[in-house]
């Protein structure tokens, strides 16, 4: 699968879409594939604020938990609502599926990570 | 955590099949398994509802043969070796003096003093060892791990005896579960056993290590119509747990006991001895403090190895297995829990990762195939 190049990402494995002041946030092919089918995704209440680096929340497989980690910090303001009853989508669509909109602190942070070519790179 | 190398890991004789079909593959008890090749849901349903094709050629095999065999078996295994007929297969324990477990196993008997222990990959060493020294007093009776002699591929699902059948002259309709017979596979030697680890019905074959791919490739092409398709340890571990087997190292182990882990059926209770009998009287006569049980989750989350039970802020169990099921489409789960809250219907609580979050202790198995 191709990795866009409207969006950045993260050692994390993590995808962000900068769109003016807000962000969406999910995470990427790579890390469905070594999830494996995703049954769960727990994600933080609408208001919270998220630090770049830290966790957010969790994404639960057949195998194993893992947590999301942010890649950028602020203030959540929507979850996605379609994950509860259909957190397979994550495996099916990876870079559609996104989990939570941020108001981004400072959207000039993006700068700092990874973009499509260097992400693939860092997967081999 | 360092990974081991790859390199340094066993392989067993699908390996380079493993490989070339994309599996994802990952260190298992020092072996280099696949854990998926289509994905843990698919190939679960698979096994549910068609036939799903194993490499279980990790297992380990230690045979006992000489005159005194069924005696030396007698007193290692805690089930009643005498009750076998040559050709038949039981589940047993391998215990301590504690009636604790060293490991579980099946028990096969090939001949009348020739008996075949099929051990987890984690404990073959340990489990040899422990049986030469236990039956060294036993006399005339000799231990062989014979693990490497054997390729071991499961072909698990209500399909399986349709899709192995036109495969090998042995009759499958005349073997009944927990029965074997040797024969031919794809033209090689083998032995078929009516067992499995998935609550399914199924078979076992043992193949000379030659031969397996010839035998996995002549599987996979008999049941294409059927749409069979190759299983890692990821779905064997969901399937075995949806049918409440108890896997060694999660939920038996030696802290563990025979009725602890409510396993008492797999006790030959009129043998006159065997190592760990006194301690499995004692606690059937006193009674227990604690027990394994099946457990539903009501809140949202699944519960997993190692997670707590607790009661207020104070653990007083630990969840031994769990998951979200692909079948039952529930997350459930066993784990001990003190003895007053085992029966089912009996709520738990259970610490996930900082959230104390319900459940509900069910009468296990989970999932039970219907019989056709």
């Amino acid at each position: 699968m191709a990795y866009p190049d409207d969006r950045k990402y993260t050692k994390d494995h993590e995808w962000v879409r900068v769109s003016g002041d807000t962000a969406e946030v999910g995470i990427t092919d790579y890390a469905q594939q070594q999830l494996g089918d995703v049954v769960y995704v727990d994600l933080p209440d609408v208001g919270r604020t998220i630090t770049a680096g830290e966790s957010f929340g969790s994404i639960e497989s057949v195998k194993a938990v893992s947590e999301l980690f942010a890649p950028m910090s602020g203030e959540v303001v929507e979850t996605n609502p379609y994950l509860k009853d259909h957190p397979e989508s994550v495996n099916k669509d990876p870079h559609t599926t996104w989990m939570v909109k941020v108001r981004l602190s400072d959207p000039g942070a993006a700068s700092g990570l990874l973009d499509s070519g260097q992400y693939e790179t860092l997967i081999g | 955590m360092t990974d081991t190398s790859v390199d340094e890991l066993k392989k067993t004789p699908l390996n380079a099949r493993h490989r070339a079909s994309n599996a994802r593959m990952v260190p298992f008890a020092g072996w280099d398994m696949p854990v998926e090749y289509s994905g843990i849901t698919e190939e679960h349903l698979a096994v549910r509802t068609r036939a799903g094709l194993f490499d279980v050629s990790h297992m380990g095999e230690i045979e006992i043969a000489g005159k005194n065999a069924l005696a030396a078996v007698q007193r290692i295994s805690c089930n009643d070796a005498a009750a076998l007929e040559v050709g038949q297969a039981q589940y047993s324990g391998l215990l301590t003096p504690d009636g604790t477990f060293v490991d579980d196993l099946l028990v096969y008997r090939m001949a009348a003093s020739h008996f075949m222990l099929v051990a987890n990959a984690s404990n073959v060493k340990k489990d040899f060892a422990w049986i030469n020294e236990q039956i060294k007093q036993v006399g005339d009776a000799a231990a062989v791990d014979t693990s490497s002699r054997y390729a071991l591929i499961a072909l698990q699902g209500p399909a399986s005896q349709d899709v192995l059948q036109p495969l090998t002259g042995l009759d499958l309709s005349e073997l009944r579960y927990y029965h074997f017979g040797h024969g031919e596979v794809a033209g090689g030697r083998v032995t078929i056993s009516r067992t499995g680890y998935t609550g399914e019905d199924g078979f076992e074959i043992f193949v000379p290590p030659a031969m397996a791919d010839r035998v996995w490739q002549g599987i996979l092409e008999s049941g294409r119509s059927a749409d069979v398709i190759p299983c890692g340890l990821g779905a064997r571990d969901t399937l075995r747990l949806e049918a409440a087997m108890r896997l060694w190292g999660n939920d038996i182990d030696e802290s563990t006991t025979v009725m602890e882990a409510g396993m008492d059926w797999i006790v030959g209770w009129g043998k006159s001895d065997f190592i760990g009998r006194s301690s499995l009287h004692e606690q059937k006569e006193k009674g227990l403090t604690r027990r394994l049980v099946g457990f539903e989750m009501e809140d949202r989350g699944i519960a997993r190895h190692g997670y707590s039970v607790i009661a207020g802020d104070r653990p007083v169990g630990v969840v031994t297995s769990g998951t979200q099921t692909p079948f039952l489409k529930k997350a459930i789960g066993m784990a001990y829990v003190p003895i007053d809250s085992a029966l089912p219907g009996s709520g738990i609580t259970i610490d996930i990762r900082g959230r104390a979050s319900q459940a509900r202790v069910v009468s296990i198995p989970f999932y039970k195939r219907s019989r056709r």
